[in-house]
């Protein structure tokens, strides 16, 4: 974990050890050779690598440091990098963008709850004790909607394989194609919640990838249907802008492709209780 | 700034008297002045907010109409933006006008040039209607602008070599200037051409990424609080995510995506939401309050529904927060809550016992429903 040290750092690393996912140390900066809460502190992902293995970085830096925080993190070879961090200038995710090109790592967001497979391990935020072992499959830009969709899943009596939080962020590492390809190949997920919301066109792009090779069943919603044009809602990515990226062409676009598009955030675990039939 | 960076502007100066902008006109001599309103929104030429003077003299009229008259564009909204100065500005012989804007393109990670030889009025419509006269060039940030990249844009709006050249400079000017300034847009519309055979930047409108205003004080400063509704600068001060809308239902929310699709259940169930409001992940007691005050202060708020699913933040803590905050600012409306996840029953027990009179609900759906039925008096 890059940043551990700091509160939110060290609350994250309890609860992702607590679900069973191993931790085995963080990085900060100045802080190399100390322990912290019975935790290894290094003062680069580099020896942290080289004396704990570690596959995976979840980084809870703040805004200024995060994009030099994913950059080292590639730099070092890890397979999985998890960007929780919210506020990452664009231009310096211009950088990383760049940078990360044709190398090994995956970057999952910023500006994300991260991942979570139910029952086994977690990077990143998502609260573990909502989640049950299951066959669906989610990918969504917003964190608290996702929460929403397991609860609804789980009245349904249906349980997750894997969520995935990509984040809100106009640059981010993983798309929603990347996440359906993911799961295209993952023989325990049966079908996929995917949720998207207003500026961009990444629904769009997704909707073509579906149409191409996604057989397995998506239910689809989208969070902005009544925003209003030109405004920033919350999320840095969340703008209608130019009379592009709302709501309406990314449901068409999606509904067009077979995806079961739910008007309504409340009805997207009975939509897929219908889609399994 | 625009200018700062090397970007062609013409000359002229800001007014907020129709005296100083007579002033002004008849310190740039020539024949003909610009007087334009200066507000923050776009379609201003349509509205009434860009005017030609041939006199020092009309130019002072019109400056006279324009300061304190309220400007209506199709980027205003229905209620306009006040005007509290104009720009005065030296006329050009003009030849051609053109549009040109830097932007991120997101699919591509990269940020992408766009141009169209029909500048002037609205470029979204002609987007809509003619894609083919919109050219885009993406650029690699490792690079930035390179010549051929400019010049086959400049080809492509029909411009001659010698202004293609200019085109050259003048990319290379603007791109440093989205990069330096930390811009997520510079539109330039529109981009003349004078008979002279410059190239001009006439208008301009730029946005800054608030994330990177933090390295850009002396773009901060820039900030009109006038210009911005009250409430909205006001929840900014408690880092509150708050848009004000035309609605009557309060919403708080934790979570922007789920904010806005509380918003849209709203609207499905047949009322108009009043805010959107996002609390953060991590709101506290003192935060809920803050966030109520703010939604109160909103007259048009006729019922308030809170949904909040409870994930590091706890259904309790919240609870305690919405308790206390009713007590404190008196709040009379009707108040529907829906909560979910972690210590909910608590949360639920701790509203039931407080002798107020909260409407809960266990679903989405269920609590969209009951909102919009107190909100119209029901």
């Amino acid at each position: 974990m890059q940043g551990l040290t700091g509160r939110e750092g060290t609350f994250h690393a309890k609860a992702a050890a607590a679900y069973g996912t191993k931790v085995v140390g963080g990085v900060t900066p100045g802080k190399g050779g100390t322990t912290h809460e019975g935790w290894p502190i290094f003062n680069s992902v580099h020896d942290a690598v080289r004396e704990t293995g570690a596959t995976a970085s979840v980084i809870f830096v703040p805004p200024p440091f995060a994009a030099d925080a994913i950059m080292e993190a590639t730099d070092a070879g890890i397979p999985l990098v998890v960007c929780i961090t919210e506020g990452i200038p664009t231009r310096d995710m211009l950088k990383v963008m760049t940078f990360m090109e044709g190398k090994r790592t995956r970057l999952i967001g910023p500006n994300c709850p991260g991942i979570i497979t139910a029952g086994q391990a977690k990077a990143g935020i998502i609260p573990g004790h909502i989640c049950r072992e299951g066959r669906i499959g989610i990918v969504s830009k917003s964190g608290t909607l996702t929460y929403e969709a397991i609860h609804q899943l789980s009245k349904q009596g249906m349980g997750q394989t894997t969520c995935i939080g990509i984040g809100g962020d106009p640059l981010i590492g993983t798309s929603f194609i990347d996440a359906l390809r993911l799961f295209k190949d993952d023989n325990d997920t049966d079908a996929v919640i995917m949720i998207g919301e207003i500026g961009g066109t990444a629904e769009q792009d997704a909707a073509a990838y579906i149409a191409r090779e996604f057989t397995k069943p998506v239910v689809g919603f989208i969070a902005g249907q009544t925003a209003p044009p030109g405004r920033r809602m919350g999320h840095a990515g969340a703008i209608i802008a130019g009379g592009q990226g709302t709501a309406a062409e990314k449901m068409d676009a999606l509904t067009k492709a077979g995806v079961h598009v739910v008007k309504s955030p409340a009805d997207m675990g009975a939509r897929m209780r219908e889609a399994l039939g | 700034m625009l200018a700062r960076f090397g970007v062609t502007v013409p000359r002229g100066e800001v007014a907020f008297s129709s005296q100083e902008a007579g002033e002004i006109a008849r310190r740039l001599g020539g024949n003909i002045a610009v007087v334009k309103a200066q507000i923050h929104a776009g379609g201003r030429g349509k509205g009434g907010g860009v005017k030609i003077a041939k006199s020092a003299d009309e130019a002072e009229q019109l400056a006279k109409q324009m300061i304190g008259m309220t400007l209506v564009t199709h980027q205003t909204g229905p209620e306009g933006r006040k005007v509290g100065r104009v720009l005065i500005e030296e006329g050009l012989q003009i030849e051609r006008e053109l549009y040109l804007s830097i932007v991120i393109d997101r699919a591509s990670a990269s940020p992408v040039i766009i141009c169209s030889a029909a500048g002037g009025m609205d470029i979204e419509e002609v987007a809509a209607k003619e894609p083919e006269k919109i050219l885009r060039e993406q650029i690699d940030p490792g690079t930035g602008v390179i010549p051929f990249q400019a010049r086959k844009l400049a080809f492509g709006m029909g411009l001659a070599s010698g202004a293609a050249n200019k085109l050259v400079k003048l990319l290379d000017s603007i791109y440093k200037a989205f990069i330096e300034t930390d811009a997520s847009m510079i539109e330039i519309n529109p981009l003349i051409l004078t008979k002279g055979g410059d190239l001009l930047a006439l208008d301009a409108k730029v946005s800054f990424d608030d994330n990177a205003l933090y390295r850009h004080p002396d773009l901060r400063d820039l900030r009109d609080l006038t210009e911005e509704d009250p409430l909205e600068v006001e929840a900014s001060k408690f880092s509150l995510n708050y848009i004000r809308l035309e609605g009557n239902i309060g919403c708080m929310v934790n979570g922007a995506g789920l904010a806005m699709a509380t918003m849209d259940i709203i609207k499905l169930a047949g009322g108009e939401p009043a805010n959107f409001l996002d609390v953060g992940g991590g709101a506290t007691a003192e935060q809920i309050k803050n966030a109520f005050r703010i939604l109160m202060a909103d007259r048009n708020v006729k019922a308030v529904l809170i949904n909040i699913f409870g994930g590091i933040l706890r259904c309790d803590v919240l609870a305690q927060g919405v308790i206390a905050a009713v007590r404190e600012l008196g709040v009379r409306v009707p108040i529907v809550i829906r909560m979910e996840g972690t210590n909910v029953e608590e949360g639920k027990r701790l509203l039931r016992e407080s002798g107020l009179n909260f409407t809960t609900a266990d679903a989405m759906g269920e609590a969209a429903e009951k909102v919009v039925s107190l909100a119209s008096g029901q």
